[in-house]
């Protein structure tokens, strides 16, 4: 053992940095299922509160929905507990092929490869198919899993202004001496809830020859007319090269996530990605509740089209009661506050009314736009989101940001 | 000397800048103050490299060495002189 009380205290002091930066996270204890409301400890040792929950990915309300929770059940019974195996060893059972081929026919694409997470799937992508002889070109928003996946490849990278095409454009032109160049972006962009622009980048990656790479996490299941994604709203299925996704939000919830895509693509993951070779299977149950999701949302739009009506309804409550929003036409609301200290005071003021939302700023955010980011579920019937309406114009008074600019809500609080 | 820091900072600010975004000098730190990202730093090298013909080798290109217009202006310099 080697930990001198210098090392304890070396750590001790960078914790407490944190904390006196008011950035140190706290987790809030749920002691209910996945859910529109749930009872929550908060703070530690506090007594349970009924809330609403406005801050989950559940956008579809599968995370404890019966059937899924069934078919996981039925999993656990049929194939076991775990399979301590990694694929390629004794880890493939016939549902991950099968779950695997539904993916693949879901998305419309060609081939499809699971994860344990999807930030393992964007972990160990690009390292599978590029080398240092090509160029992977990314949106300066992309998730944090696609950033690190793109440090650990050996290609040269680059990013492109926030959705700006003529930026992408150009350097898809400053690059034609690369041997292959890969575009790289969010589907729907986590924090800002705004949707990549598929069709433009599509048409630019056709002109210059380029590879695209979707990270569709925060969209299938539920962006698109039938919920596919982002490719679907953009009418460009069938022309993204790569998706990756996640089982861990609109999905059920749980854990897993993929690489779905074109064929050579999705086997050089199979032969290359680290994650994938050097990781756990996904456990069967999850696979059973995943196949299920797959059944439930290709049988009918119901839930995705509930979803779409209960985000207008909140998108346009905040705005008339004089909220700045973030454009756009996700279920991903952020509504903006721009000073840390209002985003964390007003999140508190939210918990105390029965309303679990939490404030982001930087570094998960750019300085000076902090925010209160919400998420909407088919799983809030109206009632929940006439309640949450209720409580952020309460909070809203309270602080005297309502029907106020960004100048003004700047002037008041400070950057 | 001087035309060459204005040409890096033109191209700092058109291509790293939000237009909102306070204008930057010579010596405002790029990297260290979160203007430029080590990720986006590429681009700088190669539009450097290819405006001036020269080849930066990776060792030389430290986010140090590329954290403010005087800095990189320095590194340039000494490979346009070869």
């Amino acid at each position: 053992m080697a930990y001198p009380n210098e090392v304890r205290k070396l750590y001790q002091d960078q914790l407490e940095a944190l904390q006196a930066a008011g950035i140190l996270k706290e987790e809030r204890s749920i002691h209910s299922t996945q859910a529109a409301e749930i009872e929550v400890e908060f703070p530690a040792g506090a007594p349970l509160k009924k809330v609403i929950n406005m801050c989950a990915n559940n956008y579809l309300g599968l995370s404890s929905h019966p059937e899924v929770i069934k078919a996981a059940h039925e999993g656990l019974d049929r194939r076991g507990f775990g399979l301590s195996s990694v694929r390629f060893i004794c880890g493939t059972q016939d549902i991950h092929r099968q779950l695997e081929e539904k993916v693949t026919e879901f998305l419309r694409t060609e081939d499809t490869i699971l994860f344990p997470s999807c930030m393992d799937a964007n972990a160990g992508v690009f390292e599978a198919i590029l080398t240092k002889e090509d160029v992977i070109i990314s949106d300066r928003l992309v998730h944090a899993s696609l950033i690190d996946g793109i440090r650990l490849c050996s290609a040269m990278n680059d990013t492109y202004k926030h959705s700006d095409m003529d930026h992408l454009g150009q350097k898809l032109q400053m690059y034609q001496d690369k041997r292959l160049r890969l575009v790289v972006t969010d589907g729907v962009f986590s924090m800002d809830g705004d949707a990549a622009k598929l069709d433009r980048m599509v048409e630019l990656c056709e002109k210059y020859n380029a590879m695209l790479l979707v990270d569709d996490s925060h969209a299938t299941g539920f962006i698109g007319k039938t919920g596919r994604g982002t490719h679907e709203k953009f009418g460009v299925m069938g022309k993204v090269d790569v998706i990756t996704t996640t089982f861990g939000k609109a999905l059920g919830g749980a854990t897993g996530g993929c690489v779905s895509g074109r064929k050579e693509l999705v086997e050089m993951c199979r032969q290359k990605a680290r994650p994938y070779l050097f990781s756990n299977t996904v456990a069967p149950m999850i696979i059973a509740g995943v196949l299920r999701v797959l059944e439930i949302l290709s049988a009918t739009t119901e839930r995705r089209d509930k979803l779409e009506k209960n985000t207008d309804y909140w998108r346009k409550g905040l705005t008339e009661a004089g909220f700045i929003l973030k454009e756009g036409d996700t279920p991903i609301v952020p509504i903006m506050l721009y000073n840390a200290k209002l985003a964390q005071d007003f999140s508190i003021a939210l918990y105390d009314e029965g309303i679990y939302a939490i404030g982001f700023f930087f570094p998960v955010v750019p300085q000076g736009q902090a925010r209160i980011r919400t998420q909407i579920s088919a799983a809030h019937e109206l009632h929940h989101l006439d309640k949450a309406l209720e409580a952020f114009i309460k909070v809203g008074k309270k602080f005297d940001i309502l029907h106020k600019t960004k100048q003004e809500i700047i002037d008041k609080y400070g950057l | 000397m001087d035309e060459l820091k204005e040409v890096i900072k033109n191209y700092v600010t058109d291509e790293y800048l939000e237009p909102d975004s306070d204008p930057i000098d010579y010596e405002t730190p790029l990297i260290s103050g979160g203007i430029v990202d080590s990720f986006s730093m590429v681009s700088l090298k190669r539009f450097l490299e290819n405006k001036y013909q020269i080849q930066i080798p990776d060792e030389k290109a430290t986010p140090e060495a590329f954290d403010s217009v005087n800095k990189i202006a320095e590194l340039v310099k000494e490979f346009v002189k070869g």
